[in-house]
C-alpha cells in the first residue's frame, strides 16, 4: 500500500481531521482532543463495542454506530454530542445504574468510579427505571481480592487483560441476556482458580466490582495506564 | 373515660418517635410510653457483605455520629483480623471521636435542648427553637455554631468529609496527619474554649430555675454504664467498660466488648422498633442501665485534663453518690465538651502524632468478632460474626439509646404523672415531657430493630377522615 492511499480525511463535529487507514473513530477524535465518552474500551486492550457509550452518528446511516470498532472512512462526516446521542447516553447510564446493585455511597470505589464519573459528566441526575435490586454473589474466596457481582456492569475489561495481557484468562462470561455473568475458570471460587494474582483485572474495572481487600476505605484509586506500556515494552523486545 | 395523649412526633430528636399518655378513668396518668415508630434493617442487609466494607456501610446509619459507628465497626473488624493498631492510628481516631462528641453535644444541648432552657418550658413553641435563641441570646447562638464547626471541622480536616470520613479503616487510618492540618486545629482550640466557657455559664446560671424539673425528668436510682480508662480517667475510644450500681458500687469492671456480648441482653417491647438493654445477671428490667454523659461522669472519678478536672468536682457535688435526674444530662455534656477540647489538644502534642505507620494489615484470623466505643449519646457495640472469606454471617449491634431505653420509658412516665393532673394538660406541660427524652439525646434512626413479626396495621381513610378499611399483622 502507498502512503498516500493510507491517509483519510473526514469531519468530525464540524472540525476537518485525517486519520491512518485502520483507525478507529475513537482514535482519531481523542487524537484531536474531541470527547467521547467511553466505559469497556480500555486503552492497551481490544475492543468490544460492548457498553455503547461511545455511540457517534454518521451522515447518511441510519444507525448510530459505536466509536472505539468503527474504522474511519474518507469523507465520513461525524457527530459526537448530538442531543439524540446525549439521550441515549443517559439512558444506557440508567439501565447500568437499575441492572445491579450500585450504591455509591458505601461503594469502595466511591470517587475513583469511571461509572460514577460518567454519570456526573453526562449530567444524570436520576434514574428513570425501576430498579432491579438482583441478589447477587459476592465471591471473596481469593486471598487477596474480591468479586462483587453487585456492581459488575459486565464491561469485560477482566475477562480481556487475563486473557490478552496476562494469558491466564481465567475470567469468562457465563449466561446470556440479563443472566450473564463473569466468572472465574469453569464457574469455579476465584480463590480455587488458576488466577495468577497479578492483579491487573483489579485495576482496569472501572467500578468497585473488583478491589483489593487491604485498599478498602476512601484510598482505592485505580491504576489501568500501565497498559499501554506493558504492550508496548512487550513488542519492544 | 380512659384516654390517651399522643405526642407524635416528639421534637428536636434525631430521629422519628412520639410519646402516648395514658389516662384511666379519673383521668391521672396510668402508663407513659415512649415509641420508636421506624425500622431500619442495617443488621440485615449487612449480610454477605464482605467484613472490611463494615465500617463505611454502618457509618450510614447515622449522620450525626458516624464516626462512633466508624469506630465501633473498625474495632469489631480488628477483632476478626486479632490486630492491634499502630499507637498514631489509635490517637488519631481517638481524636476523631472526641471531635465528633464536641460536635454532637454541642448539636444537643445549643439546636436540641437550649430552646428550652435559654427561652423556657413554655414560651412561644413558635420561637422556641435555634433561630429564637439565637435572636434572644445572640452570642450563645454563635457559641454553640461555634462548637459545632469546631467539631465538624476537625473531622474535615482528618477524615476529607464532614459527614460519612472514609479514613477510618479496618486496621487503623487511611493516611497519617499532615503538620498543617494539626496546626489549623490547635489554631481552632482557643476560640472553642470561650465558647464552650459562655454556654457553661449561661446554663450554671440557669439550671437552679429549672429545680422542678431536675426533680422528675427521669430522677430515680439506677446503673451505669461506660467506658473507663485503667487510671480511673474518662474515655471514649479505647479502655474497658465498667458498670456501677445506684450506690455508685462497681457490679462488673474491665468489661470488654466481647464480654459485653454475654453479658448484656436485649429485651423487646411490643410498642417499639427500639429494644431495651439489661445486664443479663441482673435480669430485666432490673438490670437495665444509663449510659451516656451522665452515666460516664457518674462512673469515673477523674476527667484527666485539667480544666474538665476541676468542672467534674463540681458535678460530683449535685449529689452525694451518683447523680440520678436526667436533667443533668445537659451539664454533663458540657463537662465532656471541655474535656473534648482539652484532650484534642493533648494528642496533638503526642511527639509521636504525625508518624506515617497508621495502619496494620491482616485477612481474617477469628470468625467473630467485637468493638466498642462511646458514642456521643453512650455506648456502642458492634458484633459481627464471618465465614473463613470474611463474608458477614450475623451482626448485631447494640447502641446507646436502647441501653437508655428503659430509662427514658421510666423518666417520661414520672414527668407524665408530674404534669398531667386530673386529665388536664397544657402544651408548656407536655413540652416538659418531650424534654425528658431530649435529655438522653437519643439517636433513634441507630436504634430500630425488627423482632421476628412485627406487628403492622394499614388504615385506609377517606376524605372526611373516616376509617373505612383497616388491616392488622402480628
Amino acid at each position: 500500500m502507498s502512503g498516500e492511499s493510507d491517509v483519510k480525511t473526514l469531519v468530525i463535529d464540524e472540525q476537518e481531521v485525517s486519520a491512518r487507514s485502520g483507525q478507529t473513530i475513537l482514535e482519531v477524535a481523542r487524537e484531536n482532543e474531541i470527547d467521547i465518552p467511553t466505559l469497556c474500551h480500555l486503552d492497551g486492550l481490544s475492543d468490544v463495542g460492548a457498553c455503547r457509550l461511545c455511540l457517534v452518528e454518521i451522515k447518511g446511516s441510519n444507525k448510530l454506530l459505536p466509536a472505539c470498532v468503527t474504522t474511519v472512512q474518507e469523507g465520513m462526516e461525524i457527530s459526537t454530542g448530538t442531543e439524540r446521542l446525549r439521550a441515549h447516553r443517559r439512558t444506557i447510564l440508567e439501565m447500568l445504574f437499575a441492572e445491579r446493585n450500585h450504591i455509591c455511597s458505601v461503594c469502595v470505589s466511591n470517587g475513583h468510579c469511571e461509572l460514577q464519573t460518567l454519570a456526573q459528566e453526562q449530567g444524570l441526575t436520576h434514574v428513570r427505571l425501576p430498579y432491579r435490586n438482583p441478589e447477587l454473589r459476592v465471591d471473596a474466596s481469593h486471598e487477596r481480592f474480591t468479586i462483587d457481582h453487585n456492581r459488575c456492569i459486565l464491561c469485560t475489561r477482566c475477562v480481556r487483560v487475563c486473557a490478552e495481557v496476562e494469558g491466564a484468562h481465567i475470567w469468562d462470561v457465563m449466561g446470556r441476556g440479563i443472566d450473564s455473568i463473569i466468572i472465574s475458570d469453569l464457574n469455579q471460587p476465584w480463590g480455587e482458580s488458576a488466577c495468577t494474582r497479578c492483579g491487573k483485572c483489579v485495576q482496569v474495572c472501572p467500578t468497585g466490582a473488583l478491589f483489593d481487600k487491604s485498599k478498602i476505605g476512601s484510598d482505592h484509586p485505580k491504576y489501568p495506564d500501565f497498559l499501554p506500556y506493558l504492550n508496548l515494552m512487550r513488542e519492544a523486545k | 373515660m380512659s384516654q390517651t395523649i399522643t405526642i407524635d412526633p416528639v421534637t428536636r430528636l434525631e430521629g422519628h418517635g412520639k410519646i402516648t399518655i395514658h389516662l384511666n378513668d379519673a383521668g391521672e396518668v396510668e402508663n407513659a410510653n415512649f415509641h420508636v415508630t421506624q425500622v431500619r434493617g442495617f443488621e440485615r442487609f449487612s449480610e454477605g457483605r464482605p467484613f472490611y466494607e463494615m465500617p463505611s456501610l454502618m457509618a450510614r446509619i447515622c449522620g450525626i455520629c458516624p464516626v462512633s459507628h466508624l469506630v465501633a465497626s473498625a474495632k469489631a473488624c480488628e477483632a476478626i483480623m486479632a490486630v492491634r493498631i499502630p499507637h498514631t492510628a489509635a490517637q488519631l481516631r481517638r481524636m476523631l471521636n472526641l471531635a465528633q462528641m464536641v460536635q454532637s453535644h454541642a448539636l444537643s444541648f445549643f439546636y436540641l435542648s437550649s430552646p428550652d432552657l435559654l427561652l423556657g418550658m413554655e414560651s412561644d413553641p413558635v420561637k422556641r427553637n435555634i433561630l429564637g435563641v439565637a435572636a434572644a441570646k445572640p452570642e450563645l447562638g454563635r457559641a454553640g455554631i461555634g462548637l459545632r464547626r469546631f467539631g465538624q471541622h476537625i473531622i474535615e480536616l482528618l477524615g476529607n468529609k464532614r459527614i460519612h470520613p472514609g479514613w477510618v479503616v479496618p486496621g487503623g487510618v487511611t493516611e497519617p496527619l499532615a503538620s498543617a492540618k494539626r496546626d489549623e486545629i490547635l489554631a481552632m482550640i482557643p476560640e472553642a474554649h470561650k465558647n464552650l466557657r459562655l454556654a457553661l455559664d449561661a446554663y450554671k446560671q440557669i439550671a437552679s430555675s429549672f429545680k422542678a424539673e431536675i426533680g422528675v425528668f427521669a430522677n430515680f436510682p439506677s446503673n451505669y454504664l461506660g467506658l473507663i480508662n485503667d487510671d480511673e480517667s474518662i474515655e471514649f475510644t479505647d479502655g474497658a467498660l465498667r458498670l456501677i450500681d445506684a450506690k455508685g458500687n462497681t457490679i462488673e469492671d474491665g468489661m470488654t466488648a466481647t464480654r459485653f456480648t454475654e453479658a448484656i441482653g436485649e429485651a423487646v417491647e411490643p410498642y417499639s422498633y427500639t429494644k431495651f438493654a439489661y445486664y443479663k445477671p441482673l435480669g430485666y428490667p432490673d438490670g437495665s442501665y444509663r449510659v451516656g454523659p451522665l452515666a460516664r461522669l457518674n462512673i469515673v472519678s477523674k476527667m484527666g485534663t485539667p480544666q474538665a478536672e476541676v468542672e467534674l468536682a463540681e458535678f460530683k457535688q449535685l449529689a452525694a453518690g451518683p447523680v440520678e435526674s436526667s436533667f443533668h444530662y445537659h451539664h454533663a455534656r458540657l463537662v465532656e465538651i471541655l474535656y473534648g477540647i482539652e484532650k484534642i489538644e493533648e494528642i496533638l502534642s503526642d511527639p509521636k502524632i504525625l508518624d506515617s505507620h497508621v495502619r496494620a494489615t491482616a485477612g481474617v484470623n477469628r470468625l467473630e468478632g467485637a468493638g466498642q466505643a462511646e458514642a456521643p449519646r453512650g455506648t456502642l457495640m458492634h458484633n459481627y460474626k464471618v465465614d473463613e472469606n470474611g463474608k458477614i454471617l450475623w451482626a448485631n449491634l447494640v447502641i446507646a439509646t436502647g441501653q437508655n431505653n428503659n430509662a427514658m420509658n421510666r423518666g417520661v412516665l414520672q414527668a407524665a404523672k408530674h404534669y398531667v393532673k386530673d386529665g388536664k394538660f397544657t402544651e408548656g406541660l407536655l413540652n416538659r415531657v418531650e424534654a425528658v427524652v431530649r435529655t438522653f439525646d437519643p439517636c433513634l434512626s441507630c436504634s430500630t430493630h425488627a423482632f421476628g413479626q412485627m406487628p403492622l396495621e394499614v388504615s385506609l381513610v377517606d376524605a372526611c377522615g373516616e376509617a373505612v378499611d383497616r388491616v392488622v399483622r402480628g
